[in-house]
């Protein structure tokens, strides 16, 4: 990455007008291109599913902004900063880690195996990041917790270790831990996949009850397509490392222009 | 004939000074313990760290504690260190060549441990902001040490057994004590039973010990 050429082509930008502002972006892994030269933009507050066929990149997109992954090339801004460059008054330099770190505490993840930490209860989960990364003394962090768990409906299960709850259960501590921080933009990454058929209801209805009521932005990958109508603003149809269809739910769901919208559709359906 | 009796008159009063050697045994074990559990870790995170130098220079030296006789390792810090003008009495240097010994064994261990943690925690850790000390000291090392538990468990159980070679640098450990009661009235199948009795009660005891963490830790994976 360091000594990207294309770096230097994107110095204009639009503080503010884009929440996520994501250039250029190709990643391969060895001979793969998982992302070919994406580009796309979210604004604050909007709600964007990602879908597409597995393999297609919609994963990868949401690992390359919040910077747990470096894009070959390209350029990544969230909230007005960028996560692998620093401007200068000569334009993009790249940077590192540390610069990486100050970017991505805008941004919260939730993931499809909900990661928690299997040593800790429910409450030090959601306490974690409040105690250690913002620092904060425990009488508020245990007070700002209590309260998020008990918007998730978990108020019952405080106390109570990941290996304790259920796979719904354990999701939505996931989330109440990724809003702790209280990000601009959530990203979800297949939060229902890993967990059995009854238990994707009560994790969606987490999903939709936070999309209706905040301002944060979303990137949500997802396989429920009737979830993702629901909910979104906008719909990424990704094939191929490329995204291929971009519009409102209305449009790329219910009436795609694109033949490989179309068919990954009624594949999806018909399962 | 007489040499193959059991003398219980006899047995019975060698205890009070096998009593003594256990006590000894313990303490090098305990102490033992520590040295090879913090080493050990020490050796760990230098190695992960990747520091120019210094870790290629821990990994020869763990290679080298784990290629080399522990007796080879006791005779040099009891014979030569000396004529460095470097010494400690017997039991210190039988404490510091087992905590040594085991470093390079508990150095392995905790490695495994730490290579078994998921990526995923390293990546929530990351996207939630914790700084990398936090995320070794509240994620990483209690979840790989806890996980590792049973198998330090044993190496603690063979550095107990371990402690007889300490016989040998004049340390009057159980072992040196049953030889030593032998040697005063030229009888040794008393005391010596006894001493493999002893140890054998004390290491099946803690072997039971590890076995209930492993069953512990199956039920939680």
């Amino acid at each position: 990455m360091p000594g990207n050429p294309s770096s230097k082509l994107h110095i204009v930008t639009e503080p503010q007008t884009q929440i996520v502002s994501m250039k250029g972006i190709c990643k391969s892994y060895g001979d793969r291109k998982i992302l070919d030269g994406v580009n796309f933009d979210v604004a604050p507050g909007e709600k964007v599913a990602l879908i597409g066929p597995s393999g297609s990149g919609k994963t990868t997109i949401l690992r390359l902004a919040i910077g747990l992954i470096r894009p070959d090339e390209g350029t990544i801004c969230v909230d007005g900063r960028y996560m692998w460059h620093e401007e200068t008054a000569s334009g993009l330099k790249p940077a590192g880690e540390r610069n990486a770190r100050v970017t991505r505490r805008a941004l919260g993840m939730v993931f499809q195996h909900f990661n928690l930490f299997p040593h800790m209860t429910a409450l030090e989960n959601v306490r974690e990041p409040l105690v250690h990364a913002l620092d904060l003394p425990r009488a508020e962090s245990d007070a700002r917790a209590i309260d998020l768990l008990r918007q998730v409906g978990l108020g019952e299960h405080m106390t109570k270790r990941p290996s304790q709850l259920s796979g719904g259960q354990q999701q939505r501590v996931a989330i109440a831990r990724s809003l702790a921080l209280r990000p601009k933009v959530m990203l979800f990454d297949e939060v229902t996949s890993a967990l059995d058929p009854e238990l994707v209801g009560e994790v969606l209805r987490v999903v939709r009850d936070l999309a209706q009521a905040s301002d944060m932005s979303m990137l949500i990958v997802t396989h429920e397509i009737s979830f993702a109508a629901d909910i979104a603003d906008r719909v990424l149809m990704f094939d191929q490392g490329k995204i291929i269809e971009d519009g409102p739910p209305a449009q790329v769901l219910k009436n795609p222009r694109n033949a490989r919208t179309k068919q990954f559709l009624r594949a999806i359906i018909e399962r | 004939m007489s040499s193959f009796q059991w003398d219980w008159s006899y047995a019975w009063s060698t205890v009070p000074l096998l009593l003594e050697g256990i006590r000894i045994t313990i303490i090098a074990t305990f102490f033992g313990t520590i040295i090879a559990f913090v080493l050990g870790l020490v050796w760990t995170l230098i190695r992960i760290a990747a520091i120019p130098v210094v870790s290629p220079a821990v990994t020869l030296v763990v290679q080298f504690l784990r290629g080399t006789p522990f007796l080879i390792q006791l005779f040099f810090l009891f014979y030569v260190l000396p004529t460095w003008g470097v010494t400690f009495s017997p039991l210190a240097t039988g404490i510091i060549g087992l905590g040594l010994f085991n470093s390079a064994q508990t150095s392995e261990i905790y490695r495994a441990g730490i290579e078994d943690i998921p990526v995923g925690q390293w990546e929530a850790s990351l996207v939630l902001g914790l700084p990398i000390r936090r995320v070794w000291l509240g994620v990483v090392l209690p979840q790989s040490i806890y996980s590792v538990l049973p198998v330090l468990g044993n190496v603690v159980i063979s550095m107990f057994k371990e402690t007889s070679v300490l016989s040998t640098i004049t340390v009057f450990e159980l072992t040196a004590q049953g030889m030593d009661v032998g040697f005063q009235y030229f009888r040794f199948i008393e005391p010596l039973t006894l001493v493999g009795v002893m140890y054998f009660i004390i290491s099946y005891i803690a072997a039971i010990g590890t076995r209930h963490l492993e069953a512990r830790n199956a039920r939680q994976s």
